[in-house]
């Protein structure tokens, strides 16, 4: 089975993407990631106005059959959360690259983006 | 150590399936998805491979008065074609396994009987069932035939007229009623087929030669397959126990009183663990399965504490799940007795974080 992997973006090892605009990255889980979940059910976020850490736990996502953390791919404050997904978490299922994403983050520290993986790399990880 | 795989392993894979551990056996999950799966069972019909289940049959002279005395059901009850949910307990009354047991439409000139264990017990089933046939002295044979039949499950509103089409005598089959089975043809090959399941919807379950099992599967074309996590929230939704998480003989042992299974226990019969039992059904239990439903947002899963709402630890979920049919987040805990009764107000702690619950009353769907 292959998968949406768009290389307008990075990758964690962990299945997040951060998709850079500006001084903020975008964060959300691969389409490999949500295809491995499952029907997500349950979306936990931090607040607006958080710190985050990269390679750290920002929150959980639970499918019908799992839980699992989402880690962050930067460091920094949290500058928006998609509070859509508390009431259609499928959004993630769904659009995982697009309405299912999950958080914004100011970044703190460029260096960080260099530790995260292409698109290419990011395909041969899941391939 | 490698797992065991149902004769159907290969079709399922094609069929893009994707696999668990299931008590030893390498099973199907999921094939379009645990909610696709879960509706269609529901609003119309799906097929699970449960081939991991044990089958084990038990026939002669003294049949029927072993399997009296190790399940907790009354056999004697049983016509042929017949089938009961009952317990095999221990002396203490505890748990060792659910079971149903079919006395076989086909026996022969006593009754012979067929029981199905749960996913990897049938060795230990067939240990106890010879072993206290030694220690009496009856005459029964036991055999172990869970590699001799692959066993599939056609559940939901639509199940009779797939099960009726695929059957040459179809007719006889869809007139059964609840926990009756017949013998049936269907691809060519003689099966056991028999009104139960585990899913709370009306459907059959079909015990098939290994060596038929692709042919019988094939009989099923266009139902939707289903895989053992598509069954776990159905049966969840309908209140029934999962072995091994719901009981289980050391981990978290349970008495059928406290498991909510008591009408499978007839003290009138002899069977061990029946004294035990009988003591707790005079005392009543000290705690009790009960429904759990979340108010505030999150999922109940198995292994997260239940506290009072003063935040006293008071029990256990054994089985939580998002409830795909009710779209509510549900769950099986054993709590006190005095906090049993629906409606009563409790606390699940979620990642550390206490979340309000109430008591549901079982089953969470009923059809």
């Amino acid at each position: 089975m292959s998968f949406e992997t768009p290389d307008d973006r990075q990758y964690n090892e962990s299945h997040e993407w951060a998709l850079r605009d500006g001084d903020t990255v975008r964060v959300g889980i691969s389409d490999f990631a949500q295809d491995e979940l499952g029907d997500v059910v349950f979306v936990e976020l931090p607040d607006v106005g958080e710190d985050v850490t990269q390679d750290e736990a920002f929150g959980v996502i639970e499918s019908i059959k799992a839980v699992s953390d989402l880690y962050a791919p930067v460091s920094g404050e949290v500058t928006a959360v998609n509070e859509d997904l508390f009431d259609a978490p499928e959004m993630v299922n769904e659009d995982p690259f697009g309405d299912g994403w999950m958080l914004e983050i100011a970044i703190e520290d460029e260096s960080e983006l260099d530790e995260l993986l292409s698109a290419d790399e990011y395909t041969d990880q899941v391939a | 150590m490698a797992l065991r795989t149902p004769p159907l392993r290969g079709r399922h894979e094609e069929a893009g399936g994707s696999f668990t551990d299931f008590g030893g056996w390498e099973m199907p999950v999921e094939f379009a998805g645990i909610r696709t799966e879960h509706e269609a069972v529901r609003e119309a019909v799906g097929i699970f491979d449960v081939s991991h289940m044990g089958e084990v049959e038990v026939y002669g002279p003294d049949a029927t008065k072993l399997m009296q005395r190790l399940t907790t059901n009354d056999v004697t009850e049983l016509s042929p074609g017949d089938s009961q949910y009952a317990c095999i307990t221990d002396e203490e009354g505890v748990i060792l396994d659910d079971t149903v047991v079919y006395r076989r439409p086909d026996e022969g000139e006593t009754p012979t009987y067929l029981f199905v264990p749960n996913a990897g017990h049938e060795d230990w089933m067939v240990d106890r069932w010879t072993d206290h046939r030694d220690e009496w002295g009856l005459d029964a044979t036991v055999d172990d035939r869970t590699e001799e039949y692959a066993m599939f499950a056609v559940q939901g509103p639509d199940a009779v007229d797939h099960v009726r089409e695929a059957t040459e005598n179809g007719s006889e089959v869809a007139s059964l009623s609840r926990f009756t089975a017949a013998t049936a043809t269907v691809a060519g090959a003689d099966c056991l087929v028999a009104r139960t399941g585990y899913t709370g919807e009306d459907g059959f379950e079909l015990v098939v030669p290994w060596d038929a099992a692709a042919d019988v599967w094939d009989a099923f074309d266009g139902v939707e397959p289903c895989g053992l996590g598509a069954r776990d929230t159905l049966r969840l939704e309908a209140g029934l126990l999962l072995s091994g998480q719901d009981f289980h003989h050391e981990e978290n042992p349970r008495t059928p009183y406290e498991a909510g299974i008591g009408f499978t226990v007839k003290l009138d019969t002899e069977f061990v663990g029946r004294d035990a039992l009988e003591a707790q059904k005079e005392q009543g239990v000290d705690e009790k399965l009960v429904g759990i439903r979340l108010v505030d947002r999150g999922i109940p899963r198995h292994g997260y504490d239940v506290t009072d709402t003063d935040g006293d630890v008071v029990g256990t979920v054994t089985s939580g799940t998002m409830s795909p049919t009710l779209d509510e987040p549900i769950g099986l805990a054993y709590v006190p007795t005095d906090l049993a009764d629906p409606e009563t107000m409790l606390r699940v702690v979620v990642r550390e974080r206490p979340k309000k619950a109430v008591v549901e009353p079982l089953p969470f769907y009923e059809r």
